[in-house]
């Protein structure tokens, strides 16, 4: 994927590069917002990564109004140090299409990155039914299969698990799993989100002889065929 | 040639003495006392002008009227008529006011009751004010004289003495009033100069007693309408201290706290790098370090959230909404946590909850009450999630049955960074009651903690409705 990284201090500048370069993307990179303003009107990106407090007088949220006043609708990925509630509706209402607030993990960043990029494919296309290996599950009667066997799940339970198989073969950390399944916007501290992860498995994956869902250290889960 | 201060350096020093020292009340009284004084100065020179003026308009009406009876008596029936004319009102005049005097040209006396013509009097257009001697004694009059068409010349006047009496009468009683009244005025002045220097010393007293520092400072309530202002300084001051004891905490919590993570971590990469001699160990080192930071990270959050809340700033998400299904799904979002630790979470929730406030927040405090409760219970019992309305309070309850807290950790339980000495071994980073405390108040409400025969409540009161005062 090509992706435009607009984000003033080096050594955070540079540790994204890296980590985004190794699992194969192409970067191009400003440090200040004016730069990257050009880049982001001039060029093509698949995802753009806006620190929101940027020198130069353009700053992410700005950059991020003049894209979308142009009708660009590049996903956008906002990255700042400002944790508020309040900040992040102010981001996500200026068109962003998520927040994530330093300091952050490099995992929990690609997790995000890659799970924007998919969403402008395959979530938005009405689906009725997803299937991963021999596991399908059926939108419409909301029903669970494994080969020939039938889950049967909670409906919390059918949420993560669709929400695991609409990113299949990609990494979701716990934080997007309580953003998105549950809705919530707090650390509940403890590990509630791995407990309903192991309860799952314990459904989709126990009796069955190849598990699907994998945990990947200090990162989250992927849900993959192999 | 312009009137400068500067040119007086000495007044200019006066000046600025005397207003260096000029306060609102003195100003307020000033300006009281000056306009009482100077109304009631208007009001009686009004009266004085109008009784005064009136009673010279009725002489100088009276005097003109008989000047025309007379002229008329003349007109029907010549000079003995005239003359008669002038005898009968002498005699009706019972008052002995009215003067008379009709002489031919040549100035020899026909009638009338006065021994000679004025010298003063020359002019026939005009009131003169006159004292004449008559019958002894002196008066003063008011005399008009008449030329009648053949040369007479009739004099016509009123004794004025009476008027004299009651004008000078009139005019002490004004003088008087006048400096009774200004009496008044400057101690009214006086009195609301000092009421006002009261009211103001007392804010004054209270704002410096805060300004050196001393934040329990309040001001009295005195029982009148100053006590609105009163009140709300209050409330500011106690929002203030508020405010100012959690910088304090935070500070504090930040020294003390956060450093021993970031200490844990940075030893832990320094010894990595003096030590380690295998890459696997390097590695486990810097991946431990950096589960400290997030550690780091993540208790700064929830400082930040908690002095947030406390700020009062997320007022502006409250909405009017049914809690139930937030609590349902909180309750659900641990419901697999406590499971694993061998409990069970047992609701007891009304079908419906109104409620005026943040559900959010409302959600983060009970996440955190179960949180705890799950954390202290021994495996086997039962957590429970109560919600209920009494009167114009929500409460919402979580129960443990686990080794409860001793008196003394619970008044400190909701303190930051407070941890009871048996929780030493649990996750956490004693912030969970802190983060509920700052719900509550936000919300109006509060938070207890009620010790059972087996176990711990943990209480959030909430007001129903939208508080008036917020």
């Amino acid at each position: 994927m090509r992706i435009l990284l607009v984000e003033d201090d080096p050594t955070v500048r540079s540790f994204i590069v890296k980590g985004l370069k190794e699992t194969g993307h192409l970067v191009e990179e400003a440090d200040n917002g004016k730069d990257g303003l050009f880049l982001a009107v001039s060029e093509n990106f698949d995802i753009m990564i806006l620190d929101r407090m940027l020198p130069g007088g353009i700053d992410g949220l700005r950059i991020l109004e003049t894209l979308r006043a142009q009708n660009n609708a590049t996903p956008v990925l906002l990255l700042s140090a400002l944790a508020d509630v309040d900040e992040r509706v102010a981001g996500l209402k200026a068109g962003g299409d998520d927040y994530m607030t330093k300091p952050f993990a490099f995992s929990e960043l690609l997790a995000r990155v890659e799970a924007l990029a998919r969403r402008g494919s395959a979530e938005q296309a009405p689906q009725t039914k997803l299937v991963v290996a021999d596991l399908e599950m059926d939108l419409l009667s909301r029903t669970v299969k494994r080969g020939e066997e039938k889950i049967d799940l909670q409906p919390r339970e059918f949420r993560l698990l669709e929400f695991l198989m609409r990113h299949a073969g990609q990494v979701v950390t716990r934080t997007m799993l309580l953003e998105r399944v549950w809705d919530y916007h707090f650390d509940p501290q403890t590990n509630v989100i791995d407990v309903h992860v192991s309860r799952l498995r314990q459904k989709v994956d126990k009796p069955f002889e190849t598990a699907l869902i994998h945990t990947i250290r200090n990162a989250g889960y992927i849900l993959r065929a192999n | 040639m312009r009137f400068s201060l500067s040119r007086f350096p000495m007044l200019r020093l006066w000046w600025k003495r005397a207003w260096r020292f000029r306060s609102a009340g003195l100003g307020f009284s000033l300006a009281y006392g000056l306009v009482f004084a100077l109304s009631a100065t208007l009001f009686l020179t009004f009266l004085w002008w109008h009784t005064i003026g009136a009673l010279e308009r009725e002489v100088g009406q009276a005097v003109d009227a008989d000047a025309h009876g007379l002229a008329e008596r003349w007109m029907q029936g010549g000079l003995p008529s005239l003359q008669r004319a002038i005898q009968d009102r002498l005699d009706q005049d019972v008052e002995d006011q009215d003067l008379y005097l009709l002489i031919t040209p040549g100035g020899k006396r026909l009638a009338g009751n006065m021994p000679a013509w004025p010298e003063a009097v020359q002019r026939a257009d005009r009131f003169y004010t006159l004292k004449i001697s008559r019958a002894g004694n002196t008066a003063t009059a008011a005399l008009h004289a008449y030329i009648l068409p053949d040369g007479l010349q009739l004099l016509v006047g009123r004794d004025i003495r009476g008027r004299d009496i009651l004008r000078r009468v009139l005019t002490e009683t004004f003088l008087w009033s006048w400096l009774m009244v200004t009496a008044l005025a400057v101690g009214g002045a006086w009195v609301v100069r000092g009421i006002f220097k009261r009211i103001l010393s007392s804010i004054a007293r209270t704002t410096t007693a805060l300004a050196t520092g001393d934040m329990r400072q309040r001001m009295p309530l005195v029982g009148n309408d100053v006590d609105l202002v009163a009140h709300s300084i209050n409330r500011m001051l106690d929002r203030i201290s508020r405010l100012m004891e959690g910088v304090k905490q935070v500070s504090n919590s930040i020294a003390h706290d956060l450093r021993t993570p970031i200490t844990r971590a940075r030893n832990r990469l320094e010894d990595a790098a003096l030590h380690a001699r295998t890459t696997e160990e390097m590695h486990e080192a810097i991946f431990r370090a950096v589960a400290d930071l997030d550690h780091v990270t993540s208790v700064f959050d929830a400082l930040m959230r908690i002095a947030q809340i406390e700020a009062g700033a997320r007022r502006a998400a409250f909405e009017t909404t049914d809690l139930i299904r937030p609590l349902h799904d909180i309750a659900e979002l641990y419901e697999a946590t406590a499971e694993e630790a061998g409990l069970q979470i047992a609701l007891d929730l009304p079908p419906r909850l109104r409620f005026h406030g943040d559900s959010r927040l409302i959600q983060q405090a009970v996440a955190n009450m179960i949180d705890n409760a799950i954390k202290f219970s021994p495996a086997g019992t039962t957590v429970t999630l109560r919600a209920s309305v009494s009167g114009a309070l929500v409460r919402i309850s979580v129960t443990d049955e686990g080794p409860g807290m001793s008196e003394d950790d619970l008044m400190r339980a909701s303190e930051r960074f407070f941890r009871a000495d048996q929780a030493r071994n649990t996750p956490g980073a004693g912030l969970g009651l802190s983060l509920v405390q700052a719900v509550a108040q936000l919300h109006g409400g509060s938070l207890s903690l009620e010790p059972l025969q087996r176990g711990l409540r943990v209480v959030l009161s909430l007001p129903v409705e939208e508080p008036a005062s917020a």
